[in-house]
């Protein structure tokens, strides 16, 4: 049996809520006033501790688990279900409200790229600074300072400051430093979202060499394809709770499943969204052709229904394939000349409806999940992942068949000019 | 957070058994303990937070150090005109310009060490919701990086005491301990007004009132023997006392009674700076999750 790396027993993290002490910003006034009045509210104490219950967001609940030496382990879920919570917790950033955690060896943590990364220095002085801060001994920065500089790309510009780097220049450097880092321990979290297709390719590879030499690492991420290509083993969280612990593979199906479980719930039930909520989403439907099945090249209508309506609301709706990788995007503020507006008959507490119409829908056959993001004039009004799912079915695009077996997303209308012989 | 660390055999069968520190992270209740061992470890970080603000405050401003300079020169020549000439305050028999200065480079450092300080956590959000380290460091990297201040405003006080030909000779070099007991003093009090900031925003308002009404409390405009001897106890509880007098005793050679005053506020600033790490390790756990 292998030494264990990272072991949890019976981890939770709670936070509390609303505008008293632990979220947001408390007041000395405010906290004065509340010592103040104890002793008037004492008297209700019972209605007291039902409100401190209602405030706690249970952000990890009785999580038990055992990571041992050299794994590389995908921790995936919906939003909200703990994932980046359990790494804060690792990385001893906050601490459990009870249980326990045992981590044998320093941990490394790339919680976000460029942590402490100041404008005004040199790349060279951020480079020391940033590796300091990640827990970098000055000598061992010094010893692999070449391979950073190089790793990054960035070896003319090391002496200018970091404030008139590109932004690609800058999450280069950023992810360089905590590449090269040497701890026992890795969680990594999404951070490789940022960044062109070139450089993403560089990251897995760089994560794909940390975890052949021997070392632990988690990673958090929401990209299905890339959790299956670096990992040998999964864990599923819902809502705090451990859901799934096995092959990656296993992991992966259980979360796609939960997905449409999700979606099978009614829109305006799911408390899984973001958003100022003035408006609501409460209903997401994808038809076809006359009430048709959807197919490749064939007309598709999504149908959005907000509870209300204002000036300047706009709606975005991302198709994603099944991995999780956003295919394509429809934006309503994004306005053309083809676009056009119905007036809402009804008063102002009626819903309105947001209607995207496609002619001939380029998707390649398979399952997809729609996200919904509703903007108001000055906020986010109503943003859900995967609110609704959808399968096309094999058709017919620009008079050639589109069949289920191919590559990629999309299927794009060509000619060919082939010779013969 | 309550934190132990083992020390343990790696039980692989094919390797051979190495050792390893096996962390425990546990929820803290009550009062936690310093752990400075933990800072001592990160002490190469605590350096480079402090580099990083001197050369963040200094890189682009046009005059540079310089600025570390100007502001108690000026004051203590705006504090010369008004208080020395003006309202004539007597100066313990030493010209008022150099008496003011005496006091104003020890305050100017205190006064912006605290000041920083006091913001230091708030303005370190990113560090602190995002990589670990103990958090000790950034007031302390903080404090540092407003002592480098304090060292060049001594030399321009040296250079105006050789124009003023005042001097004590040797007893020069006991300025030392008191330059420590100003970093002890501001340390202090940032640790206690930074764990506070982190939690109540709203008193990043009361410092400048706090700082004010504290340099009236501090004998650098007047000197202390202004006071009647029976409240010298009393005054020198406010730590810069001792600080402002024990630069003036030491370089200008004033004749104040320094032994009683100097223990007093070296006492008065270790309560300060102890209950202040004390109380800031205590709500340390909860700095993350509000900031």
């Amino acid at each position: 049996m292998s030494a264990f790396a990272v072991r949890t027993e019976r981890l939770s993290k709670d936070y509390v809520l609303g505008e008293g002490s632990g979220y947001g910003y408390d007041s000395l006034r405010e906290r004065l006033t509340e010592l103040a009045t104890a002793p008037v509210r004492a008297v209700s104490r019972r209605r007291r501790s039902e409100r401190a219950e209602q405030r706690r967001l249970h952000a990890l609940v009785e999580l038990s688990l055992t990571i041992d030496e050299g794994e590389i382990v995908g921790i995936i879920g919906s939003n909200g279900a703990g994932k980046s919570t359990l790494l804060k917790v690792l990385s001893r950033i906050t601490e459990p409200t009870s249980g326990w955690v045992e981590i044998a060896g320093r941990v490394g943590s790339l919680l976000e790229v460029g942590t402490g990364f100041h404008p005004e220095l040199t790349g060279r002085e951020n480079i020391y600074l940033n590796g300091a801060i990640l827990g970098m001994r000055q000598a061992e920065i010094r010893r692999q300072f070449d391979q950073i500089v190089t790793f990054a790309g960035i070896e003319r510009f090391l002496e200018t400051p970091v404030k008139r780097y590109s932004s690609g220049m800058y999450v280069r450097l950023a992810f360089s430093v905590a590449a090269h880092l040497q701890t026992e321990v890795l969680l990594v979290d999404e951070v490789l979202a940022v960044g062109d297709a070139e450089f993403q390719r560089k990251c897995l590879g760089r994560m794909d060499a940390v975890a052949r030499e021997g070392r632990t690492v988690l990673f958090v991420s929401h990209n299905m394809a890339v959790i299956q290509a670096l990992c040998q083993r999964g864990i599923l969280l819902q809502s705090g709770r451990l859901a799934t612990d096995g092959p990656v593979d296993v992991a992966v199906a259980h979360y796609l499943r939960s997905l449409e479980q999700a979606t099978a719930v009614d829109l305006l039930e799911r408390t899984d969204r973001s958003g100022w909520h003035d408006i609501r989403v409460s209903a997401l439907e994808v038809t076809g052709d006359n009430g048709a099945a959807l197919a490749s090249g064939s007309p598709a209508r999504f149908v959005v229904t907000l509870t209300g309506l204002q000036p300047g609301t706009t709606c975005t709706l991302t198709i994603l394939n099944n991995l999780g990788q956003p295919v394509c995007q429809f934006a309503s503020g994004n306005s053309s000349a083809l676009d056009s507006s119905v007036l809402r008959p009804a008063p102002e507490g009626a819903s309105a409806r947001f209607v995207c119409e496609v002619d001939e829908l380029p998707l390649l056959p398979g399952r997809y999940r729609i996200d919904v993001l509703v903007r108001g004039t000055h906020h986010t009004e109503d943003r859900i992942a995967s609110a609704a799912m959808f399968d096309v079915e094999p058709g017919i695009l620009a008079g050639r068949p589109v069949p289920r077996a191919g590559s990629g997303d999309v299927a794009v209308a060509h000619r060919w000019i082939v010779p013969v012989a | 957070m309550s934190l132990q660390v083992l020390r343990g055999q790696a039980a692989g069968p094919e390797s051979a058994p190495l050792p390893r520190s096996v962390t425990r992270l546990e929820p803290s209740r009550g009062w936690v303990a310093l752990r400075l061992d933990d800072v001592w470890g990160y002490r190469e970080l605590l350096w480079f937070l402090a580099l990083r603000d001197i050369k963040v405050r200094y890189k682009q401003t046009v005059l540079g150090l310089s600025w570390a300079v100007l502001q108690p020169v000026g004051t203590a020549l705006v504090f010369t005109v008004v208080f020395g000439r003006l309202a004539h305050i007597p100066s313990d028999g030493v010209p008022y310009a150099v008496f003011a200065l005496a006091g104003l480079v020890p305050w100017t450092f205190f006064a912006s060490a605290v000041s920083t300080t006091a913001l230091s956590l708030v303005g370190n959000t990113n560090l602190i919701s995002k990589v670990y380290f103990p958090r000790l460091c950034v007031p302390i990297a903080t404090v540092l990086a407003s002592f480098v201040d304090l060292l060049v405003a001594s030399v321009v006080l040296f250079a105006a005491m050789a124009v003023y030909g005042v001097g004590a000779g040797a007893r020069i070099l006991l300025v030392l301990p008191f330059m420590l007991l100003a970093f002890a003093a501001a340390l202090g009090a940032g640790l206690w007004l930074s764990a506070i900031a982190a939690r109540y925003r709203d008193v990043r308002h009361a410092v400048p009132f706090l700082l004010q009404f504290w340099l009236f409390a501090t004998p650098v405009a007047y000197p202390s023997s202004l006071l009647a001897e029976r409240w010298h106890m009393l005054y020198a509880i406010n730590p810069m006392v001792g600080v402002v007098e024990g630069f003036r005793w030491s370089l200008l050679g004033s004749h104040v009674g320094i032994g009683s005053l100097a223990l007093t506020s070296a006492t008065s600033a270790a309560v300060l700076l102890v209950t202040g790490a004390l109380y800031f390790r205590r709500m340390e756990r909860s700095f993350a999750d509000v900031i």
